[in-house]
């Protein structure tokens, strides 16, 4: 299935923050997630990238209900998750579904791969008996596991597995968007690329809308349809992937890619742009546009005004004043 | 006594045996390392590969459940194997240094970045409090630090983690070692600040002269500064080669899959040439080449007989059956 116009998920406006740790003084604040608009289109897969502390996390968690916005709001299906109560919450969340990165610590190590997989059948009192277990095994081998392990428990599998046991836990409910937060980060480079081509060929296969989180943005690139770029809690561009990828309006997004590191050595390139400085602190973020203080073109306005997300003409958004000449650079 | 043409580090035959519970786990099983003074060698490999236990064995920094045997083990020329604790002491920080991923944690919290700095002058080079501290100084602006006359005087706590990582790197040159080994210093770190460190690296071998060893899983990294690459799997290097040769056309099975599994940013979509299977269990190794269970060149000679690593002329070496094959292929 490829993806329609249609959105699923639409966020607006999410804002979020968290009360700093205790030597910063009781009154800091993390702004975690500052003005935040999206849409999913159902069947699509939306990359998010990004540094870390840039608010990636809190945005999926945000996107699943499993946090609750300080403004702005996140509607599946044209309802809003927030507002929606008892069977209608319920209904709701088996819609959206979640990914973690570290399969360990998001698995119970002392219920077997039956109940883990079960239980979203079990809350939301979807199958019991014969028809959970049949269930299980039909999950388990859609996302390649013999049924047959489903009496082991987590520790007796590698990486590679449990992150398809929390694979085959998302699709339970048969939903119709799982976010997905660093898949892969916690895997081996050799099994990296499995659990990619298994959550690429589920998409294509049941055609759910992928929020697909990474840092790395080789992954992202070959998982998705279209991109957003995130910085210090905002979003910096969206777009297209091979737009976003070929040609970034965004220094931000210029900067993030001219760091990836190369395939080959005959690639090195001595004079290659590299961004200075680090990610300031979410707890002080720069007034005006979040990136001023280490953006090559800021010019005055930039730290003053802060850019919105604007239409470039070419399907992209990019929140950049200067957005038109970081374009002409490219 | 030195020998100055000498390689800075030579290793010949490491093997490094951890005796556990659940039986003896040869995390390194002969492993040959060469690096030349200015050179960066990569070692290259996945998690559990052996690459930080054959690094922690280089400098003589393992758990005493840890049996260590080689047939050669020196560092410009002088034999590691045969030295005392003492002497071993005295040649880390100072001959021969390590950098670790997690910088923070490498730090001592209760004391200024510049009495961290400084006391290594002081105890090895016995400075004055004074003159260490403006050695100090130009250290800290040497691996980029801003302001480094006013950040001496803070604690690792205010640094940000790419900070920490070039205040790890200055102590690590500090003492004008002939041999920096780094493992996974840059794992931690975001793509933009992850660049920085590199390029520093890369500035401070040639500018000072001595031989890197740095540890990595990430291809990427290897292609961005390794001249040479050593690639491990399961306790042994299976190919080395230079970085360029390795990377265009490799000679053993594994890393060409590697390679294939890993996708590329400036190109789109399509299935990635997934490796199948897991990492081999150290416990329970598979008989003939340990990774012939997922190999898909394997014959019935590689599910028999181990293959030991064998050079080729262009200065390469692998350790595989039908390497032949692979380069015949590559021509
Ligand atoms: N003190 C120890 N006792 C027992 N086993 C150990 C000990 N230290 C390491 N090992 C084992 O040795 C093997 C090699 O570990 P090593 O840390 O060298 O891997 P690595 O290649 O550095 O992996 P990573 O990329 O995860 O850092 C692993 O199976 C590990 O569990
Ligand atoms: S608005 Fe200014 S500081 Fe921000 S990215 Fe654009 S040019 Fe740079
Ligand atoms: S020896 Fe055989 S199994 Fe091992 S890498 Fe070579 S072809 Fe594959
Ligand atoms: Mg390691």
């Amino acid at each position: 299935m490829s993806p329609s116009d249609e959105p699923i998920l639409t966020a607006t406006g999410l804002h979020k923050t968290y009360r700093a740790s205790r030597s910063l003084g009781s009154r800091a604040r993390v702004s975690a997630v500052d003005g935040v608009d999206l849409t999913l289109a159902a069947g699509e897969t939306l990359g998010v990238v990004g540094e870390s502390g840039c608010g990636k996390s809190t945005l999926a968690r945000l996107l699943v209900g499993l946090e609750r916005p300080d403004r702005g709001e996140v509607r599946f299906a044209g309802r809003g998750l927030g507002r929606a109560r008892g069977a209608e919450a319920r209904a709701l969340r088996r819609r959206v579904q979640m990914v973690f990165q570290d399969p360990l610590t998001s698995l119970n190590p002392r219920l077997p791969v039956l109940d883990l997989v079960a239980e979203p059948l079990d809350v939301h009192r979807l199958a019991r008996g014969a028809a959970r277990r049949d269930r299980v095994a039909e999950l388990l081998e859609l996302v390649g596991l013999a049924p047959e392990m489903m009496n082991r428990y987590p520790h007796e599998f590698s990486g590679g597995q449990r992150q398809r046991i929390g694979i085959a836990r998302a699709l339970a409910t048969e939903p119709s968007v799982i976010v997905c937060d660093e898949p892969v980060s916690a895997l081996d480079v050799s099994v990296q690329a499995q659990v990619v081509n298994l959550l690429a060929g589920l998409q294509r296969e049941l055609g759910i809308a992928l929020v697909f989180i990474a840092h790395d943005l080789a992954v992202v690139r070959h998982v998705s349809h279209r991109v957003a770029v995130m910085y210090l809690g905002r979003l910096a561009e969206v777009g297209d992937v091979s737009t976003v990828y070929d040609a970034p309006a965004h220094p931000y997004t210029r900067a993030l890619l001219s760091a990836v590191p190369i395939r080959h050595p005959r690639e090195r390139d001595p004079d290659r742009e590299v961004l200075g400085g680090d990610p300031p602190s979410p707890v002080t973020p720069p007034a005006g546009c979040r990136f001023h203080t280490r953006c090559p073109l800021a010019r005055e306005v930039c730290g003053a005004e802060t850019p919105v997300l604007r239409e470039l003409g070419d399907g992209r958004v990019a929140a950049c004043h200067f957005a038109e000449t970081a374009l002409s650079r490219a | 006594m030195s020998v100055p043409d000498a390689p800075v580090l030579r290793v010949r035959g490491l093997k490094v045996t951890f005796a556990t519970p659940r039986g003896p786990v040869p995390a390194v099983a002969g492993v040959d390392l060469d690096v030349a003074p200015g050179e960066v060698v990569t070692l290259l490999g996945e998690s559990g590969s052996g690459k930080s236990v054959t690094a922690r064995a280089v400098m003589g920094l393992l758990h005493p459940n840890a049996a260590v045997t080689a047939d050669e083990l020196s560092l410009a020329g002088d034999d590691l194997l045969g030295m005392s604790p003492e002497q071993l002491r005295s040649r880390r920080g100072r001959d021969m240094t390590l950098v670790f991923q997690d910088a923070l944690s490498a730090l001592n919290p209760v004391l200024t970045i510049g009495d961290q700095i400084g006391e290594l002058f002081r105890v090895h080079r016995g400075l004055a409090k004074r003159a260490a501290r403006a050695e100090a100084v130009e250290l800290l602006r040497l691996v980029g630090i801003p302001a480094p006359d006013r950040r001496v005087t803070d604690y690792p706590h205010q640094f940000s983690g790419g900070m920490r990582q070039r205040i790890l790197i200055a102590m690590a040159v500090a003492l004008g070692p002939r041999l920096l080994i780094a493992d996974e210093p840059t794992t931690a770190l975001d793509v933009t600040v992850q660049a920085q460190v590199l390029r520093l690296l890369d500035r401070l071998r040639t500018e000072l002269g001595m031989g890197v060893l740095l540890i990595t899983h990430d291809l990427g990294v290897a292609a961005e500064i390794a001249d040479r690459i050593a690639v491990m799997y399961a306790g042994r290097v299976v190919e080395t080669g230079s970085a360029a040769d390795v990377l265009d056309a490799p000679n053993h099975p594994y890393t060409e899959a590697l390679l294939g599994s890993v996708p590329d940013a400036q190109a789109a979509g399509g299935e990635l040439r997934a490796i199948p299977g897991t990492p081999p269990n150290l416990l329970a190794l598979p008989g003939g080449c340990a990774f012939h269970p997922r190999c898909a060149r394997a014959t019935d000679v590689c599910r028999t007989d181990r293959p030991g690593a064998r050079p080729f002329p262009d200065a390469r070496t692998a350790a595989c059956h039908h390497a032949e094959e692979l380069r015949r292929v590559a021509l």
